[in-house]
């Protein structure tokens, strides 16, 4: 039988709930595969080596960046799950600090915390088969992704904008008609477009999209009435070490919506 | 009261508003699933309607490129807006639906069943742009070789219930595209809505033998001279204050002639790749499959789901994707659209309802682009 690891790094745990959460379908899982070390659901581990690891959190110890290398070498397939483990989480906030300055107002006693510097995603360290983007995951995406690798399939892993997913759910541009922001055009699809179902724009949980225009995003947002640091703030949320992203919130203005051909939106200087 | 009417001569009839509730009760007595617009977070859709109290009375719209808001109107017109974010295609090529799905039993054999069974649809609010579309989808999805299952099974047995722009907006064009304001053909009723001094009511004349039938259960009577101009002339003003107009250009022979313009890439820079304008255009017809299955593999499901050139995938061959660029996509699009369809098919692939400029977040407007794109053209020529 297939057996399946799953592993955390620095996270919070709630892509590995998202496996628990596929209540339904667990048993079936548990059917199909032998769970071979998932501490979250059971303390029984077995060793090594395992045909499927799933991997959550990012890389923000010195031991977690040789553990990592442990769990590749332990693994035939490895899936990184979530935005901390193929973007670097909310805790990549740190890259774009004094790690001692936060060491030293978050902890009573900063001597104790060995980190590093940066928080970075699993790929940085090692190879990586397969991503599941958001924060967190879709449990459908999982379950297909799964799926696909017992079976053998192709799984069904879009790139394109959220967009997509938006229309195809029937639901009503917020931007369009609110003008409220969004970063869908920007972010890679595969959490149904759940925000804009709600009239909220899109955080950008998925990271970004295969092909993202960075300042016609710009446009975009600040049309919307956002200001310098929101848009920075925007991409610096729960990928904040995309570089995608990271490149994307150094873009400050393009053409706003509707500027019409030859409508570059940057200031005449 | 009034008596129900003779149409058999096909004269035109007018109802009152009150008569639009006995519609829905007789479409219903029909068997037909009425879709219609309705109000729904902040914008005119189309939905399954169980009864006439949910169309939008009293909303109007307004639209710009990337904008699109409801208003409060004076009059209490049921049919007074302009293109919402959705169109007919979203009934009779679902955004996702299933194309088949198969079990194997134990002993190996395998039951494979085909599309869900569709439900007969009365489509109600259709406009001339619509009328045009359905048809370009008839076109292109059956009435070739290759029909596609999902829509040949929602398409039949619909009854088309169209209503006559009186209020086109600003990012309507179906003048210069020769399709609309007013409703030619395609139709089993139409109807153009008065709201005056003199009430609110529909002048409506049957397309089809079934249209008919709808008709005579409805109280009417019929139109003088007097209501049949009015109608007319509310549908000639709207000709008249459409907010785009599509250039009259060889468009076809522009854009092959260009394809190498500069212009793509100024649209480019602008463009987000997003995929909005080929999902709201009541055309684009391209889908995709997805597989589904259970973990053991002994059910599989293939569904089928809107596609867009503006998907990496979409142009993906051995190797890699064709078309990589947001110019080339943004090419490819609106080639499509205005050029290529009409050695495709025969016809335009554009009907001039606006929806691709309104519902695009980044308000691309592609009258504007073929102009910018002429523009360049004679500059360089
Ligand atoms: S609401 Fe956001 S995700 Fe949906 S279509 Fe508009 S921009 Fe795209
Ligand atoms: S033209 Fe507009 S709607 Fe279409 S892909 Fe570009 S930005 Fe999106
Ligand atoms: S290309 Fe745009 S205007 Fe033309 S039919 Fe499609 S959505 Fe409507
Ligand atoms: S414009 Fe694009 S999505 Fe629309 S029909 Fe043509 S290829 Fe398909």
């Amino acid at each position: 039988m297939t057996t399946l690891a799953v592993w955390k790094f620095a996270s919070c745990d709630g892509c590995q709930l998202s496996l628990l959460d596929c209540e339904d379908e667990l048993l079936a899982v548990a059917g199909r595969v032998e769970i071979a070390h998932f501490l979250e659901a059971t303390r029984a581990v077995e060793p090594g080596p395992y045909d499927v690891s799933l991997v959550e959190g990012s890389i923000t110890t010195p031991e977690d960046a040789e553990r990592i290398r442990h769990v590749r070498e332990m693994s035939r397939v490895l899936v990184t799950l979530g935005a901390c483990a193929t973007a670097g989480g909310v805790q990549a906030l740190r890259n774009f600090a004094d790690i001692d300055e936060f060491r030293s107002v978050v902890y009573a006693r900063p001597d104790y915390v060995s980190t590093l510097a940066t928080s970075t995603p699993i790929a940085a360290h090692v190879d990586v088969d397969y991503e599941l983007h958001g924060c967190p995951i879709d449990r459908r995406q999982l379950l297909d992704l799964i799926t696909s690798l017992l079976l053998g399939r192709r799984p069904d892993l879009p790139g394109h904008s959220v967009c997509f997913e938006c229309k195809r759910r029937g639901s009503v541009c917020v931007v369009v008609a609110h003008g409220t922001p969004c970063l869908g055009p920007v972010t890679r699809a595969g959490c149904g477009a759940i925000c804009p179902a709600y009239q909220r724009g899109c955080f950008g949980c998925f990271g970004p999209a295969e092909t993202p225009n960075a300042a016609a995003q710009a446009g975009l947002l600040r049309a919307t009435g956002m200001a310098e640091d929101d848009v920075v703030r925007a991409y610096r949320t729960y990928n904040a070490a995309d570089p995608t992203f990271i490149e994307l919130s150094r873009v400050m203005a393009g053409p706003a919506p509707g500027a019409g051909p030859g409508g570059t939106g940057q200031e005449e200087t | 009261m009034t008596a129900t009417t003779d149409v058999s001569a096909n004269q035109p009839v007018l109802i009152d508003v009150s008569a639009l509730a006995l519609l829905f009760e007789t479409l219903r007595e029909q068997g037909y699933t009425v879709v219609g617009p309705t109000v729904r977070d902040g914008a005119v859709v189309t939905a399954v309607l169980d009864s006439a109290d949910q169309l939008p009375y009293g909303v109007g719209v307004e639209t710009e490129a990337g904008r699109y808001r409801l208003r409060d109107r004076a009059d209490r017109a049921a049919f007074a807006h302009s293109a919402g974010p959705q169109s007919w295609k979203n009934v009779l090529l679902p955004a996702r639906t299933r194309r088949w799905s198969a079990d194997r039993s134990p002993d190996g054999t395998m039951v494979v069943s085909g599309p869900d069974e569709p439900r007969r649809y009365a489509l109600l609010g259709v406009r001339a742009c619509d009328l045009a579309a359905i048809g370009v989808l008839d076109r292109v999805l059956a009435g070739g070789r290759h029909t596609d299952p999902v829509y040949a099974g929602r398409r039949d047995g619909n009854l088309i219930i169209a209503v006559e722009c009186t209020e086109p907006g600003a990012t309507c064009f179906c003048a210069s595209m020769g399709t609309g304001p007013q409703c030619g053909a395609g139709f089993d009723l139409a109807m153009t809505e008065l709201v005056d001094d003199d009430g609110h009511r529909f002048l409506v004349r049957a397309g089809t033998p079934a249209g008919a039938g709808i008709l005579a259960a409805l109280p009417g009577r019929p139109a003088g001279p007097a209501s049949v101009g009015q109608a007319r002339d509310a549908v000639a003003a709207a000709a008249a204050r459409m907010g785009r107009t599509m250039p009259a250009v060889n468009l076809p022979g522009l854009l092959a002639a260009n394809r190498q313009s500069p212009h793509w890439d100024d649209v480019a820079s602008r463009c987000l790749t997003c995929g909005n304008c080929t999902m709201v255009c009541p055309t684009c017809f391209c889908t995709s499959t997805e597989d589904v299955t259970d973990l053991t593999g002994d059910h599989a499901e293939r569904w089928q789901r809107w596609a867009s050139c503006f998907d990496l995938d979409f142009s993906y061959l051995h190797g890699g994707s064709v078309r990589t660029s947001g110019q080339a996509r943004y090419r490819q699009w609106i080639s499509h659209k205005l050029g290529t369809w009409h050695d495709q098919f025969g016809m335009s692939g554009c009907v001039g309802c606006g929806r691709c400029i309104a519902w695009c977040p980044a308000g691309i407007d592609l009258t504007q682009e073929v102009d910018a794109l002429a523009a360049a053209a004679a500059v360089t020529s």
